[in-house]
């Protein structure tokens, strides 16, 4: 199969190929999930351990049902984030783990570079489930399969990202991923919220929604966090959802096709209006859905197939 | 690679007409043990058991439905394999709570093939019996699984390659061995 | 009565950058003879130089022994010996030490640690400010008798600029250079440097202009007072701009380059090796281009080391977390002699010149000669030698460098600093 990779540490080094071989093994593997009994044994007796050192349910759970359908046993370490000073070391807790016969090991970190640390010093797999603001890969890799599922072929493809893209890892794995899929990827924020050469990873950029929105096929709205207000970075929530929330006034004027994504979880009244939650044309619940497939493709890829020799 | 002896050339074993008696007798089989054939349902193990299943279902008459499994998630030796192996995924498009449902493979060899597309099946919901045809049996069972309907047994070594081509899958019909 | 004889070697004068093929005799640590063939010469040890330069010891502007504090990273002893076996003969201690050398006692401390250790000579460098708070001035004058030999906060920018003004006029009453490490610590907040590869690696970035626009302020102040100004490790090409505007003003300002920002840029950041974990970051490759045309140029004219040591745990963690330093000492001529010999940026006797003549005269020192009547205090430098940086032969007691494992080409051969003779190991 084509995916000759030990790790899922970013979607920076997956080619075409390979992300379309994930995308197709995640649609039949969404076949599994419509079962009456929705668990495959393929991954038995394998282990893998979510290592989530910043909170997140909906990511947890998702692996921990890609895991179980697989027959894969799944453990949760829900910790604070390491620091050096206190307690355990990121490393020491790792090695910890692995001696506990571990396969592969999930991990959510604040800090870029922590999955690649640990690939370098671990024998399990590593799967990044976000670092820092780097790159959350299996996020892109379900918005992928959201918009395929919608649309079939991706060249051409129209997609706008709107938001705090400087310190969103969702941003920079989606534009990498979509862009090898061949869609048009265009990012729209305040300025200071757009990160310095954003153009090299392949995307246009605007600082006015107004002037790109209509003009798009799918709209991904990031998530805006209020630390962004208190570090300066914006006046207030209310002056963003103005000038860069999707506000009934914009839904008004959208096209009905236009597809509407979010990571969630949303921040209603602030991206985006209630309203949309109703619209067909928001995906976001199929997005949730699709996480499920898309990391069973992951899981599989990375825990099937021989042993390494101990 | 075994050195010395070359490989011997692949002899042919059935021909097309062969095969084509051996689906008759097959399908008569299946008919004389399941004379309500509206409780019926054919699944083929993929690849080859599927096209072998609709040449079946054909046979048996109208109504009978069609459904294949893909046993690679569920096969026992998903360690043991270099390369992680494609999943090709299942469809099953009828309710199998309640029938009688007829797996259908071209070869029946160790028996480990059939006994993942039993857990497999078993997992979609609860037949009231399941049989098993093969095109041919060759023998070398690692696993208590015997068919119920046989077109032809045949006797192998087990380093024997036993190849069946059939023209949905491999442009013609044809079933050959070679003796390594 | 020692006798060594450094025999047919190329003699490097690094005032007149030239080389000359002499013999160097050396007698009870100090230069007997230099001449064209004086040997053979009876009872003398011979060192045959044929295939090498014979240079005045280098001098390092900038390096950190921490001790006290921190003696699991290095000690005084342990770091002066790394030093010395690397050619460095004499090094300039910065203070960010705990405690920080903010006083006439932590100087002396300094020094003696280094006498008893018989290694590398340890010239200290004093705090600019009590306890390195950036607050309130030293005791600048008592440090300077007790053998200070410049200032600096470094690890820090002196942020109260009334203060800064304050150090320079003070520190010029003793005739003592104020070395500046230029941080705009408001503009300062990330770990790598501000860019398209910070971006795409979602890492912190600190722009360039948080050292240039500190170092623009320094300098203005330095034209203002009157004093001199050494600016440290400079990593990007405004800063240098900042430094050719000032001297063409007439501002006394000198500065320092580090092996790794001629050698590496932003893009090794890949890997997120924390061994690549600096302070100022690792820049672009125009900014790198732009130093070592400065180097070439004479803009930036010394070049020193940052040796900077962390134990393996400090560094054993993500690169946001990872404090920031690199060993220097004993990579740090085979990648200035790769980044400019070798490429043709400047000549051997030029290389040296910075190393050493150029950092003594920042400090007001005498710079080293090879001469009769001299103490000696010599290198033998093989051009052409290729060696492997192996893990378990560092020197130093911590091993954070990004440089391990790879062969370098160009080596400090023997080292002789009065009557003590060093060859690094292996050689």
């Amino acid at each position: 199969m084509n995916f000759p990779h030990r790790h899922l540490l970013g979607i920076e080094q997956l080619g075409r190929e390979e992300i379309v071989t994930v995308l197709d093994l995640a649609r039949k593997f969404r076949e599994v999930l419509d079962r009456p009994i929705p668990v495959v044994p393929a991954l038995r007796g394998k282990t893998v351990v979510n290592l989530f050192f910043e909170p997140s349910t909906r990511t947890a759970t998702s692996f921990n049902l890609a895991a179980g359908r697989l027959s894969c046993h799944c453990v949760n370490f829900a910790l604070a984030a390491s620091s050096a000073k206190k307690g355990e070391s990121l490393l020491d807790t790792c090695r910890n783990i692995e001696a506990m016969r571990v396969d592969g090991i999930v991990v959510r970190h604040p800090l870029a570079g922590a999955p690649h640390f640990l690939a370098r010093h671990l024998k399990a797999f590593v799967v990044n489930a976000g670092d820092g603001c780097h790159e959350h890969p299996t996020q892109a890799l379900l918005d992928a399969f959201t918009l395929r599922e919608r649309f079939g072929d991706l060249p051409g493809l129209k997609v706008l990202i709107v938001g705090d893209v400087a310190h969103s890892r969702v941003a920079r794995s989606s534009i990498l991923c979509l862009t090898r899929l061949g869609a048009q990827v265009s990012v729209c924020g305040p300025p200071t919220l757009i990160p310095a050469g954003i153009e090299a990873l392949g995307c246009d950029v605007f600082y006015r929604l107004d002037r790109i929105l209509y003009e798009v096929n799918v709209v991904n709205m990031l998530r805006l966090q209020a630390e962004r207000m208190v570090a300066g970075m914006l006046p207030s929530a209310r002056e963003y959802r103005q000038l860069y929330g999707l506000t009934r006034e914009r839904l008004a004027g959208l096209d009905p096709a236009t597809v509407i994504l979010h990571p969630g979880p949303v921040n209603w009244g602030v991206e985006m209006d209630y309203d949309v939650a109703e619209l067909p044309q928001a995906l976001i619940m199929n997005q949730v859905k699709n996480g499920v497939a898309v990391r069973m493709a992951v899981l599989y890829l990375l825990a099937g197939g021989q042993e390494e020799a101990a | 690679m075994r050195r010395g002896r070359p490989a011997a050339k692949p002899r042919r074993l059935l021909s097309a007409k062969g095969i084509a008696l051996l689906v008759n007798r097959l399908a008569a089989a299946i008919r004389r043990r399941n004379p309500d054939i509206r409780n019926l349902a054919l699944v083929g193990i993929k690849r080859r058991g599927v096209p072998l299943a609709q040449r079946l279902a054909r046979r048996l008459g109208p109504g009978v439905p069609v459904g294949a499994v893909d046993i690679t998630l569920y096969r026992d030796d998903l360690r043991l394999v270099a390369e992680t192996p494609i999943v090709r995924g299942s469809e099953l498009g009828f309710d199998i709570n309640g029938r009688t449902v007829v797996l259908v493979d071209d070869v029946v060899f160790t028996g480990r093939t059939v006994r993942a597309a039993l857990a497999e099946l078993l997992d979609y919901g609860r037949p009231c019996a399941i049989q098993l045809a093969v095109l041919i049996d060759r023998g070398h069972r690692e696993l208590p699984i015997a068919p119920d309907f046989t077109g032809r047994v045949v006797r192998t070594w087990r380093s024997d390659i036993v190849d069946i081509f059939l023209t949905e899958t491999d442009g013609r019909d044809e079933v050959t061995l070679q003796r390594r | 009565m020692s006798r060594i004889l450094f025999a047919a070697g190329r003699v490097v004068d690094p005032n007149a950058r030239t080389a000359r093929r002499l013999d160097v005799l050396v007698e009870d640590g100090r230069i007997a003879a230099v001449g064209p063939r004086l040997g053979p010469v009876p009872g003398a040890e011979r060192l045959d130089c044929r295939n090498c330069f014979v240079a005045p010891g280098f001098l390092d502007l900038h390096c950190h022994l921490r001790e006290p504090g921190r003696e699991e990273a290095e000690t005084i002893a342990s770091g002066a010996r790394a030093a010395l076996m690397s050619g460095f003969t004499q090094v300039c201690a910065m203070p960010n030490t705990d405690p920080p050398i903010d006083s006439e006692a932590l100087v002396r401390f300094v020094s003696r640690r280094a006498e008893e250790a018989g290694f590398a000579r340890v010239l200290p460098v004093g705090c600019c400010t009590k306890g390195r708070q950036g607050k309130e001035l030293a005791e600048i004058g008592a440090m300077r008798s007790a053998g200070a030999v410049a200032f600096s906060d470094d690890g820090t920018w002196i942020e109260d600029a009334g203060l800064m003004r304050r150090v320079l006029e003070y520190a010029k009453t003793f005739d003592a250079v104020v070395m500046t490490h230029c941080e705009l610590a408001a503009l300062a907040t990330g770990t790598a440097n501000e860019g398209m590869v910070a971006t795409r690696l979602g890492l912190r970035g600190s722009p360039w202009p948080a050292e240039a626009a500190a170092a623009a302020r320094d300098v203005m102040l330095a034209e203002l007072t009157g004093s001199r100004l050494h600016v440290c490790h400079v990593s990007c090409a405004a800063t240098v701009d900042v430094i050719r505007w000032a001297r063409a003003r007439g501002v006394q300002v000198t500065a320092e380059t580090c092996p790794h920002y001629l050698v590496l840029t932003d893009s090794a950041l890949e890997t997120f090796d924390s061994n690549l974990r600096v302070n100022p970051p690792l820049r672009t490759e125009a900014d790198r281009r732009a130093l070592l045309a400065a180097v070439a140029d004479g803009t930036i004219d010394c070049l020193a080391t940052d040796h900077a040591p962390h134990p393996a745990e400090a560094k054993a963690v993500e690169f946001d977390s990872a404090p920031p330093g690199i060993i220097g000492f004993e990579t740090a001529f085979s990648l200035f002699y790769e980044s400019l010999v070798l490429k043709k940026q400047v000549t051997l006797p030029g290389l040296v010149a910075r190393l050493c003549a150029a950092p003594a005269r920042v400090l007001n020192l005498p710079v080293p000669e090879i001469a009769e009547g001299a103490e000696a205090n010599l290198v033998v430098i093989d051009p052409e030698a290729k060696w492997f940086f192996d893990r378990s032969r560092v020197l130093s007691l911590s091993r954070n460098s990004p440089f391990l494992g790879r062969t370098m080409h160009g080596r400090v051969r023997a080292v002789m600093l009065g009557t003590r003779l060093v060859s690094p190991l292996g050689a």
